[in-house]
């Protein structure tokens, strides 16, 4: 267990001479503290996976340091840097029994024997994999597989942190929410670091704690789930955290007001040092958009299509090219397929160059 | 009884028929009939019966005490070449490099033996071994080794198990290397984080995951060996005396050698029943094998 220190960590596959808009992972600092369950959250290629592997030790980073409790081990090997991963895909141990597989962390670091059984003990009752102990390994499903990998992961009590790579991927999907669920609980037990990277946002936001999201090698936002759904700091967040994403509107901003085509919408801020010449938008969550009947004073779109998700109806609206989706409450028709947009001026956010803005009260 | 009689199938049929009868089963026949009886030459043929089988499993008599001594010098030379190739092939496979041009050249490197033609090894080793003008034999004799493959049985059985190994080695080393590459690599990763020796990580990973391949070459590399002939015709010739006359030497010895067609039929079909027993229990382990390490429902 330790707190884990990024300092201006960055990593290029081309070394460091390259432009630094080809890194993997783009210089970041940030602070994991002992016992969090943090997501890194971002698309293919974003970079989380190079960030997970710089962090066990199976990338060296070409700029930066990692620090565990203050101790800089960057240049310390895998072995060495007292980790534990999961991977994607299942690993097993095919000669070895299910318990072989769980104790095998721990007999190549010489725990003493009573202790490995102990501990095999737990992690099989934990993970109930207990029937399945004396079991060879190779003959069970990829889900047990996957769950021995996992037991491997969390077998080791002195370990500084637990990474998890999409561990996943190949579960089905009933039985996901189940080893979620077993994972937050097991987070909570056995009070260990834990790093999840995932491009599934359900799974980062209910694993986590804290969600670090990724961009293009970038770590654009770290906060609670509620954060980054209240208050995104980058548009990317925004579109890429909620479903349906946030709509983006490209628009002049003055003072306490923005304009879209002609249209105000009332701001709750005031905004009047936005850089110059930058990309102004806004940004606006569906849920905080109402579709009504056409009045004057509102801006008018065209209703293209509702979704009907059971528990609420979204709109998808066209407003000259901008295209929004708004929350369609009970009963909302729309006679010729027009409609009025209501937005809810407390969480509508301004972005320069896609990012957040913060407005004087 | 409205059903079509159409013979036009067996046209398509019989050319098959023939080129198998001619290809396969006259000779065998021939062979078989040979087995069955005696010839003094003058193409006069005297039945036989059972009589030369009796007396090839019989080591009493002539027939039988070479057939089964070379059985014997053939079993003990399988056994050996395997004892030495196979560990070694994983070595050097194991050595090898994962990637990078350097792949490509010591695949190269290592494919040249087995590109050579038998009786080419044959000659080359014949004359390297040479005391007088061989590379080899010059410089062990030099350096104070009696070494003579001519004169002295150790010398020619050693000479004779160093080519092999030099000739096939690289067909284990090329096997197994395909079996290591197509491990993932996060076993390697899961291992190292698991904090893995190398030799755990041999034990838990590489071992069990070449095994196929390394059934595959031990099935190949028994079978040539058994029926191994050139090379060490070409290098010793069955010598000195028979220390070194294989199975299939004294074959072709007793049958162009002293032209007993009978004893040398008997003797082939033996043989050749052998090698299908053999093939046959390799052939049902590997199958087993394979169906063992399919995945079964178990936990979920």
């Amino acid at each position: 267990m330790a707190r884990i220190d990024l300092v201006d960590l960055a990593h290029s596959y081309g070394g460091n001479a390259a432009p630094q808009e080809t890194f993997a992972l783009k210089p970041v600092t940030m602070t994991w503290r002992q016992g969090g369950a943090y997501a890194l959250l971002g698309p293919s290629g974003c970079g989380k996976t190079t960030l997970l592997n710089v962090i066990s030790g199976i990338i060296t980073p070409s700029r930066g340091k990692i620090l565990f409790d203050g101790v800089d081990i960057t240049p310390l090997s895998t072995q060495k840097r007292n980790i534990a991963q999961v991977f994607q895909f299942p690993v097993i141990y095919d000669t070895m029994t299910v318990g072989q597989n769980l104790a095998f962390p721990l007999k190549n670091r010489g725990v003493p024997k009573a202790e490995i059984d102990k501990r095999v003990a737990e992690i099989g009752r934990l993970l109930d994999l207990e029937p399945y102990l004396n079991r060879k390994a190779t003959r069970l499903t990829a889900d047990a597989k996957q769950k021995i990998s996992l037991g491997r992961g969390l077998v080791r009590s002195d370990v500084a942190a637990v990474l998890f790579d999409e561990p996943l991927t190949v579960i089905d999907p009933e039985l996901k929410w189940q080893l979620r669920s077993k994972l937050k609980a097991l987070h909570r037990e056995l009070d260990l670091t834990m790093i999840y990277v995932t491009h599934d946002q359900t799974e980062a936001l209910t694993f986590a704690d804290t969600v670090v999201v990724m961009h293009d090698g970038r770590v654009v936002q770290s906060g609670t789930p509620a954060e980054l759904f209240d208050k995104p700091a980058h548009t990317f967040v925004g579109y890429f955290i909620g479903s349906p994403g946030m709509n983006i509107l490209p628009a002049e901003v003055r003072g306490r007001e923005a304009r879209i085509g002609g249209h105000v919408i009332a701001l709750n801020r005031a905004y009047d040092n936005l850089p110059a010449g930058a990309k102004i938008e806004i940004g606006v969550r569906p849920e905080f958009v109402e579709v009504v009947a056409p009045a004057p004073g509102l801006l008018t779109a065209k209703i293209e299509r509702l979704d009907d998700l059971g528990r609420i109806r979204f709109a998808r609206a066209r407003f000259g090219d901008a295209k929004l989706a708004a929350r369609a409450p009970a009963g909302f028709t729309s006679s010729d397929g027009n409609a009025g947009l209501k937005f809810d001026s407390s969480h509508v956010h301004v972005y320069a160059d896609s990012l957040l803005v913060e407005g004087a009260a | 009884m409205d059903k079509t009689v159409n013979q036009k199938a067996w046209f398509l049929v019989l050319p098959v028929f023939l080129v198998v009868a001619f290809s396969a089963v006259l000779p065998l026949m021939t062979v078989v009939n040979y087995s069955m009886q005696d010839t003094f030459g003058n193409n006069q043929f005297f039945w036989n019966g059972v009589g030369w089988f009796k007396e090839l499993l019989d080591p009493s008599t002539d027939l039988g005490g070479r057939f089964l001594a070379s059985l014997g010098r053939n079993l003990f030379f399988s056994m050996v070449i395997l004892a030495i190739e196979v560990p070694l092939g994983i070595v050097v496979a194991l050595s090898m490099p994962r990637q990078g041009w350097t792949v490509a050249a010591c695949l190269v490197i290592l494919a040249l033996p087995l590109l050579i033609p038998w009786n080419v090894v044959g000659t080359i080793w014949q004359i390297f071994g040479r005391p007088d003008i061989g590379l080899l034999g010059y410089v062990l004799n030099h350096i104070g080794l009696d070494y003579n493959y001519v004169s002295n049985d150790i010398d020619a059985w050693v000479t004779v198990i160093v080519m092999d190994v030099w000739h096939w080695t690289s067909l284990v080393a090329l096997l197994c290397y395909a079996g290591l590459k197509s491990i993932p690599e996060a076993y390697y990763q899961a291992a190292q984080i698991d904090g893995a020796s190398r030799w755990a990580v041999f034990k838990a990973i590489q071992l069990p995951k070449m095994n196929r391949v390394l059934l595959i070459a031990v099935l190949l590399r028994f079978m040539d060996s058994f029926m191994i002939y050139t090379e060490p015709f070409v290098v010793t010739g069955g010598g000195p005396g028979n220390s070194t006359t294989f199975v299939s030497i004294e074959l072709v010895k007793i049958a162009l050698g002293q032209f007993d067609l009978g004893k040398a039929a008997a003797l082939s079909l033996v043989y050749n029943l052998i090698i299908l027993i053999v093939c046959w229990i390799f052939y049902t382990v590997m199958t087993n094998a394979g169906a063992e390490r399919k995945p079964q429902e178990g936990a979920a």
